[in-house]
This record gives C-alpha cells, sequence and structure tokens, in this order.
C-alpha cells in the first residue's frame, strides 16, 4: 500500500452522504434477489392465467388432447404433466442409487488413488454442459433404444415405432446427467459424518458394510436429500437434453412411446406459439414453476423434519 | 479524499458514455437510412437499368450508392438456406447493411412482422386470410417443393399419393404393405406451427388427421433423423435433400426442379417473404434486397440453392 | 451364532458388489462420455473451424461467430452481476441485522438458484426482450444470465466475506474508519480470492446454458463486419457455442456438433482446474450451488 496522504477521518458531513449512498446501494443490490424472484413469479402467474380462464382449467389441466392448431384447437396438457413426473421419477429411481452407492465407493470403498482420481472426473461432468448429454443420447441412445424397441414390438400390431426417440431415452439421459450431482453431494455428505460414529459402530463389532448402510448414510441423510432435491430439479426443468431424444409427440407416458415434457412443449413451440396456444405454454411454465416450488418446499421440510428428529 | 470523489466521477462518466454510445449507435443508422432515402431512389432507377440491359455486371453506379441499416427476417426453417444466402451475399453487395435471420417457424415469422418486431416475415405456405388481414403483403420469391425423404437402406423408391395418405394417417403401418421389407414404418414430420407440415397436410387434404410418431422442430433435423433411423419417412423441403436420404418419387413423378416448373410434381409450395404493407412503403434497405431478389443475380443466387423461381 | 455370522456376511457381500456395480458403471459413464466426446470431436477442430463462420457461399463452417457471442456474453453478464452480487453479499454480511428482511432477502436467493433455466428464459424473453424492447440480443441475454447466477456470486462473496476476522472490523471503526471505507480498503481485498472464484464458476455455469439463451439471445453467428459492428453486436442477436451446437446436432452435422462439445468440455476443464487452484492457494470455501 503506497503511502496515502489523506486521512481516515474526514469531514462529517462528506463521510455521512457517502456512508448512506453506500447503504443505500448494497440494500438496493440486495433487494435485487427479491425484485427477480418477484417479477418472475409474478410475469408466470399474469402470463399463465389467461389462458386457464379462456379455456378451462380442467380443460387444459385434465384434457389429453393436445391439437393447437386445429380448426378446433384442444389444450389438454395432461399427459405432458404425467410424462414430466414419471421421466422425473424413473430417473430419479434410476440415478440416485447408482449415485448414492458409487459415493460410498469413493468415500469408503475404493483405493485412495482411484478416488482422486475419480473425483475430479466427476467434479468435470457435473459442470459440463447438459446439452452434450443430449447430443450424446441421439448418437449412441436413440440408435441402441431402438434396436431394442424393434426387438420387444416384432409382432405388434398397434405399437407406432419411435425410432428410438422415446420415454425411456429421455429417462437414461436424465438419469446419467443427474448422476456427477448425487455424487458428489453425497460424497461430501458422507465425507462429512464425524470419525467417531464410523469408529464407534466398527468398535462394537459392525462390518465396513453395514457401518456405511446402518450408521453413516443416515448420519448423512440430510446431505444426500439435498443432493436428491438437485438432482430432482435438475431432471424436471431440463429441456435441452431431452429436446432432441424425446420424440415430442404428446403421447400417454409409457417407456416406447414418443412423449413430451412440459419442458420440451414449452421449447418446442414457444418459437411459433399465437395468441391462445402462446398463453396456454405459458401456464404449462406456470404448472412447471409450482412444481418445483413444492418439490423445494417440500423437500426442504422433510430435510428440516429429519435433521430436526437427529439434533 | 479527492481520490474517492474522482473515483465516483469516473464511474458516472464511464456509465453515462455507455449509455450514450448505446444509443448513439441506434440513432446513426436511423438517421443514414434517412439520409439514404434520396440516393435509394436513384439506386433504384439504376438497377432497372442493369435488368434491361440483362447482364449481371456489378454496375459502378450501383456501387457508388451506400445503401445502409439493417434488416430483420424471421420465420421458416424451410427458408434457411434461402434466407443465410440471401443475407451474406446481399451483405457483401453492400457492406453497410446488416441483414440477420431467427428462424422460429412460418407462423411465428408472420406474428413476428405483424407485431412489427421484423422487417420480413418468411413463411414456407401461402399466407392465411387472419395474416393477410392483419397487414402481410404476400411476396413470393420462389417455388419450393416437398419432398418426401426414406433412409438409404430402404428399398421402396415411390409411392401413389393414397400410399402416403395411409402411411401418414397412420392405416399403413409397415413398408412390405407398399412393396418394401418388412419393416415397421416409423412417421416423422413436424411441428404443429411448420409452414411445411401446413403446405403438406393441406395438399393431401389431411389436415388434423395424421398420426405422428416424431415432431421434429426443423427441416434440417427432419432429415438427420429420417438419415438416422432404419425405417422411416419425413417429409423436407427439396433444396436440402442430399446423398444421406431417397427423395421419392410421387405418382411415379420425381421431384426435381423441371418437374415442379412443369406443374408434375404435385407437393410444392411458395417461398413468401412477406413485408407489413407493400415493398414500395419499406425501408430502402428492404427495398432494395426485393430489387436484388428480382434480378438476375437475385434469381441465379435462388437456383444454386436448389429453389425454382418466379417469373 | 456361526448361522448368524454368515447372513451377515452374505448381505455385506452383496452391498458390497452393489457398491462395486454401482461405481463400475459411474466410472464407466464418465470415462465414455469424456473419451467419446474428445475422439469424435478432435477431428473437428481446426484453424479453419475456430476462425471462420457457416457460409454456404464461401463453404465455411466454423464457430468465429459463436465463440465471439459467448466471449461477449460471459463478459457482459459479469458486468452486470459481480458488482450487484457483491453488493448483495455485502448487505447481508455487513449491514443487516439478523431478521425477517435478512431472511427473505435469503430465501429469495435460495429460490433464484433452484429456478429451471428454461423459465428464466420465458421470462427474459418476456421482460427484457418484449417489456423492456431489447428484442433477440446478447443485451437480453446477458440480463437473463444475470439474475441466474447472482445467488453463485452472492454466496461465494459472502463465504469470503465470513472468513474475514472480526477483528479487522472492529480494529478499523475502532480507529474511525467509516463502513464505506472499511468495505472498500479491508474487507473487499480480502474476499477477492472467494469473490473469484464465485466469478469463474459463474463463466463455468454461463458457457454451459443453453435454454435460457434460446429465445434471449438467439442463434446469429455471423462475425461483425465492420469496427463499429463489434460495440453494437451487443444489441444484435448472437448465438453461443451451445446454442450453436444444439443448432448443428438438430440438423444432423454430427462432428461439427462434437467439435463444438469437445471446445465446451475444454473451457469447463480450465475452469475446474482455476477455481481448483485458487481455492486450494487462498484455502477459498466453495459454494457450487
Amino acid at each position: 500500500m503506497k503511502a496515502q496522504n489523506f486521512s481516515i477521518m474526514g469531514s462529517n458531513k462528506t463521510k455521512s452522504a457517502v456512508e448512506k449512498v453506500a447503504q443505500w446501494v448494497f440494500t438496493f443490490c440486495a433487494l435485487c434477489a427479491v425484485f427477480a424472484v418477484f417479477s418472475i413469479t409474478a410475469y408466470m402467474i399474469i402470463n399463465g392465467t389467461p389462458a386457464l380462464a379462456k379455456v378451462g382449467v380442467t380443460d387444459i389441466l385434465f384434457g389429453t388432447v393436445w391439437k393447437p392448431t386445429a380448426g378446433e384447437p384442444s389444450y389438454g396438457i395432461l399427459y405432458v404433466i404425467l410424462t414430466s413426473i414419471t421421466g422425473t421419477a424413473l430417473a430419479i429411481f434410476m440415478g440416485v442409487p447408482i449415485g448414492v452407492m458409487t459415493a460410498v465407493f469413493l468415500a469408503e470403498a475404493a483405493p485412495k488413488k482411484l478416488a482422486k482420481l475419480v473425483k475430479p472426473a466427476v467434479e468435470l461432468l457435473a459442470g459440463i454442459p447438459s446439452i452434450i448429454y443430449g447430443l450424446l443420447g441421439l448418437m449412441i441412445l436413440n440408435p441402441l433404444v431402438y434396436k431394442i424397441e424393434t426387438f420387444l414390438f416384432k409382432d405388434s400390431e398397434t405399437h407406432q415405432f419411435t425410432g428410438g426417440s422415446n420415454l425411456i431415452s429421455a429417462v437414461i439421459v436424465l438419469a446419467i446427467m443427474i448422476l456427477p450431482t448425487v455424487i458428489n453431494i453425497s460424497e461430501s455428505a458422507l465425507r462429512a459424518v464425524p470419525k467417531q460414529y464410523k469408529e464407534a459402530s466398527l468398535a462394537v463389532g459392525a462390518s465396513h458394510m453395514q457401518t456405511i448402510f446402518k450408521v453413516m448414510i443416515p448420519a448423512a441423510k440430510s446431505g444426500i436429500i439435498t443432493a436428491i432435491v438437485l438432482g430432482v430439479g435438475r431432471a424436471i426443468g431440463e429441456a435441452m437434453a431431452i429436446s432432441l431424444v424425446s420424440g415430442s409427440v404428446v403421447n400417454f407416458p409409457l417407456p416406447f412411446n414418443s412423449v413430451r415434457f412440459l419442458t420440451t412443449a414449452i421449447v418446442s413451440e414457444m418459437g411459433y406459439a399465437a395468441d391462445t396456444h402462446r398463453e396456454v405454454l405459458f401456464t404449462i411454465g406456470l404448472v412447471l414453476f409450482v412444481f418445483i416450488m413444492l418439490i423445494n418446499v417440500v423437500m426442504t421440510r422433510v430435510l428440516k423434519g429429519g435433521a430436526g428428529n437427529e439434533s | 479524499m479527492k481520490k474517492k470523489s474522482v473515483k465516483f466521477l469516473g464511474l458516472i462518466l464511464a456509465m453515462t458514455l455507455t449509455a450514450a454510445l448505446m444509443t448513439g449507435c441506434g440513432e446513426t443508422t436511423e438517421a443514414t437510412t434517412e439520409a439514404a432515402a434520396e440516393t435509394t431512389e436513384t439506386a433504384e432507377v439504376a438497377t432497372e437499368a442493369v435488368e434491361e440491359t440483362a447482364e449481371v455486371v456489378e454496375e459502378a453506379a450501383v456501387e457508388e450508392v451506400t445503401v445502409e441499416g439493417s434488416i430483420s427476417m424471421a420465420g421458416s426453417t424451410s427458408m434457411e438456406k434461402l434466407a443465410n444466402a440471401i443475407a451474406e451475399t446481399f451483405m457483401e453487395k453492400y457492406p453497410s447493411v446488416t441483414v440477420t435471420a431467427e428462424f422460429t417457424g412460418s407462423s411465428a415469422g408472420i406474428e413476428s412482422l405483424t407485431a412489427g418486431s421484423v422487417d420480413i416475415g418468411n413463411a414456407s405456405r401461402e399466407l392465411k386470410d387472419s395474416e393477410v388481414t392483419a397487414g402481410a403483403v404476400q411476396n413470393i420469391v420462389a417455388i419450393d417443393g416437398i419432398a418426401v425423404v426414406v433412409d438409404t437402406a430402404n428399398t421402396v423408391t415411390g409411392l401413389t399419393k393414397e400410399q402416403l395418405v395411409g402411411i401418414y394417417t397412420g392405416e399403413i403401418k409397415n413398408w412390405s404393405e407398399v412393396g418394401g421389407a418388412d419393416q415397421a414404418i416409423v412417421v416423422i414430420g413436424r411441428e404443429a406451427g411448420s409452414g411445411t407440415r401446413g403446405a403438406f397436410e393441406e395438399l393431401l387434404e389431411i389436415e388434423d388427421l395424421c398420426v405422428y410418431s416424431n415432431e421434429i422442430d426443423s427441416t434440417g433435423a427432419v432429415l438427420a433423423k429420417v438419415a438416422s433411423t432404419a425405417g422411416s419417412i419425413g417429409y423436407v423441403s427439396l433444396d436440402v435433400v442430399d446423398e444421406t436420404v431417397i427423395a421419392l418419387a410421387l405418382d411415379e413423378v420425381e421431384p426435381t426442379v423441371e418437374n415442379i416448373k412443369a406443374g408434375n410434381y404435385f407437393l410444392s409450395r411458395p417461398f413468401v417473404m412477406a413485408t407489413l404493407g407493400e415493398i414500395s412503403a419499406q425501408s430502402e434497405a428492404v427495398q432494395a434486397l426485393f430489387t436484388y431478389l428480382a434480378s438476375d443475380e437475385g434469381k441465379q443466387l435462388i437456383e444454386t440453392v436448389g429453389l425454382i423461381t418466379v417469373d | 451364532m456361526s448361522l448368524e455370522r454368515k447372513k451377515k456376511r452374505i448381505s455385506d457381500v452383496v452391498l458390497l458388489w452393489l457398491v462395486y456395480i454401482s461405481a463400475f458403471i459411474s466410472i464407466l459413464m464418465l470415462v465414455g462420455i469424456v473419451s467419446y466426446v474428445f475422439i469424435k470431436g478432435i477431428a473437428t477442430i481446426n484453424w479453419e473451424f475456430l476462425t471462420t463462420v457457416r457460409s454456404s457461399i464461401k463453404e465455411t463452417n466454423g464457430i468465429a461467430g459463436n465463440i465471439l457471442n459467448t466471449i461477449y456474453i460471459i463478459v457482459l453478464t459479469l458486468l452486470i452481476a459481480t458488482p450487484i452480487g457483491i453488493g448483495s453479499a455485502i448487505y447481508l454480511n455487513e449491514y443487516a441485522k439478523p431478521g425477517r428482511m435478512v431472511r427473505i432477502i435469503e430465501f429469495t436467493t435460495e429460490t433464484l438458484s433452484g429456478i429451471p433455466s428454461i423459465i428464466f428464459g420465458l421470462f427474459g424473453m418476456i421482460f427484457f426482450g418484449n417489456t423492456l424492447g431489447f428484442g433477440y440480443s446478447i443485451l437480453t441475454g446477458a440480463l437473463t444470465l444475470t439474475i441466474m447466477i447472482l445467488p453463485l456470486i452472492t454466496r461465494n462473496t459472502q463465504e469470503a466475506l465470513k472468513t474475514v476476522p472480526q477483528s479487522y472490523r472492529s480494529g478499523a471503526l475502532g480507529m474511525g474508519a467509516t463502513k464505506w471505507y472499511l468495505i472498500r480498503t479491508i474487507l473487499l481485498p480480502s474476499a477477492m480470492p472467494g469473490i473469484i472464484t464465485g466469478i469463474i464458476l459463474s463463466i463455468g455455469r454461463i458457457v454451459g446454458e443453453s435454454a435460457a439463451l434460446l429465445f434471449t439471445a438467439g442463434s446469429g453467428y455471423l462475425l461483425p463486419a465492420s469496427t463499429e459492428g463489434y460495440l453494437s453486436k451487443i444489441m444484435e442477436s448472437g448465438g453461443t457455442l451451445t446454442i450453436e451446437l444444439y443448432l448443428r446436432m438438430a440438423k444432423g452435422q454430427y462432428a461439427d456438433a462434437f467439435g463444438i462439445a469437445l471446445i465446451l468440455l475444454l473451457i469447463v476443464l480450465g475452469i475446474n482446474f482455476l477455481t481448483k487452484y485458487l481455492s486450494r492457494k487462498f484455502d477459498v470455501r466453495v459454494d457450487r450451488r
């Protein structure tokens, strides 16, 4: 620090003026986040509700026919909602167990050198743009699933072949996508478990595996739940990665059906939707928004509940 | 103390400078386009003289005129190749003009046009009555064929109109029913707002009756999907067809430029570059663009892209 | 007694095998993804790819315009978001008294980080694009991304500020320094490593964004034609690397897509190294969410 020839005790007037301005500026900055969240919520509601009024809540939310550009348009998004729910649930069922088990491996069962190599690689994967998962899904997964599809439905008269772009492809892409996040956070959670728990458990004669699954994982519960919440958030909010592998036709969510998610519905039609069609797309956005908020609140409550019980 | 106030002043100065620059840039373009008003009138007279001599020459007279400004286009993905080619050659000819294009689908393009957010709306179909009443003027710049494509492993080389209708309405499900191998048909099409889909379904009179297994967002993507999925069928703009797919003959007429010009191939539609109001009421830059398109140079460009010129 | 031990051992063995299999699957994915992208992408990357733009007339197919757009968006977003994020953190850590205000602000910051990017994209499209009239432009994209990365910068700055010992503050205030002076000359410099980490993490997030940019920054791919063009580019549509990847992938130009994917992978790798290096060197606590 070079010599500065001013005193930190300046004139009172300038000091308090500058102080006030500084405080105002900082308060304003902090309120930006609040403002942003309120604006987003407001805009989603303002833009999402007109359609509900125009077309009718039951027609939109519980209708099954999506033909927005037909002579007599129909805006039923029930299948789309079900697809997002089923797809996310399946992705979680696939991804979380593998992720948590891998975290166990990295934190407990792996040779130190391997763990040191794998952890940064997992962090790298957590950071790559999700669209790359979509690219790989398109190139590798779709043809594979198509082969399976042809095999399974060889003699079917009724199955509409999707060429590999269907729910199961999308689910696998989502599951792989949330793996790094789940692994990273679960592993940190496991490592954060106090050593005494592990040592005490081993001391009373439990095996390593028993210690891990009966003592450490429950102790790391809040961290693992955070991992799951983040995984769910990532899965339900993903749009670009699955838009090219899911088929984009509004259907009931069966594994080998071409399907449309809440997110892909917005992405594929927002570019060109007009009037009521556009308003319904915002309603879809609103439904998605509500889901995310619900999940966040419910999961955090479960988390708080769990942690509360422990302490 | 001095340093603080200097810093604040500097910050404010920087902010005002940036603000001024940003607004300044916008203003200069408007100012120059108005100044160019007089010169472009002379430019139009000059270009007409060029056309009359029937020589594609870069006249010194034309180069003296500086057309400035920006042109924004939005719309059909089928017109992407044409729009990009036009943008490039036009910007080379008139370096002070910026031409940008977004590919959002025909219906979206016209909607952006009538909303006033773009100068030209690209549609790969004729304008609807509602669009004309909203002020869009239909300027047909080229004719395009819609090619029905299959993957290269498919042995089928042609279909009748009835067979095509049967496939797309879901009645014919297997290639063996139309003379091919025993393979399920994967029916691929465009999204609901697509001009290509609108034209396709209208020409075959199967609007709202199509059963798709995949609804894809752009002509290029349909091409890619068909090329990589065995047993698939799809419809694309003729100018994107390449060796990765086979274009089927319909009613024994091959999809070629000659057949379309002669009127034998029935799947053709106009490429419309719509403007809000007549061309003569547009900005100088836009008028120059349409003059260019009508010139021999422009027509040659259209044919190089793979389309049919309008006489 | 011996029967009991055998039963326990079986479940142990099963669990251990499950752990090994899961780890194997995960590691396979890891290695598979990285190597696949590398192998498929390395062939496409050459000087021409990196310095030309898509042109059917000149028959080039590069991504120079997109690289420029990505740089523009990173710089613009950081220019706007960093002051706001740091200001936010300073307020929360230095000025605010624990109470409802703080809880609301922290709750909304948490919420913001949980909203999916497609919703930001929708909001950005209507608010910045339509209402404020910026249309499809890099500015619209940057403003949208600003609200997305705000939580990241705020949280990391907060963490950094928390590590500054309380004695610094009391000492300075005891000598009569004003709060603003304290923040400017003592707190911010000490918290700089954490702030920089937050910035680097944000760059990673920005580079990987696609859904939020599709309807805000658009898909422009050309390089500016003149020097003024470089400034006015901010108001024009500009597709970043991820958007370009999506478009090429959709059109079936897989070789190009993998080339872009490899570049993105290398960028993320670089960012990860930087973050690790900085956090180790300056002993910084990193919050990645």
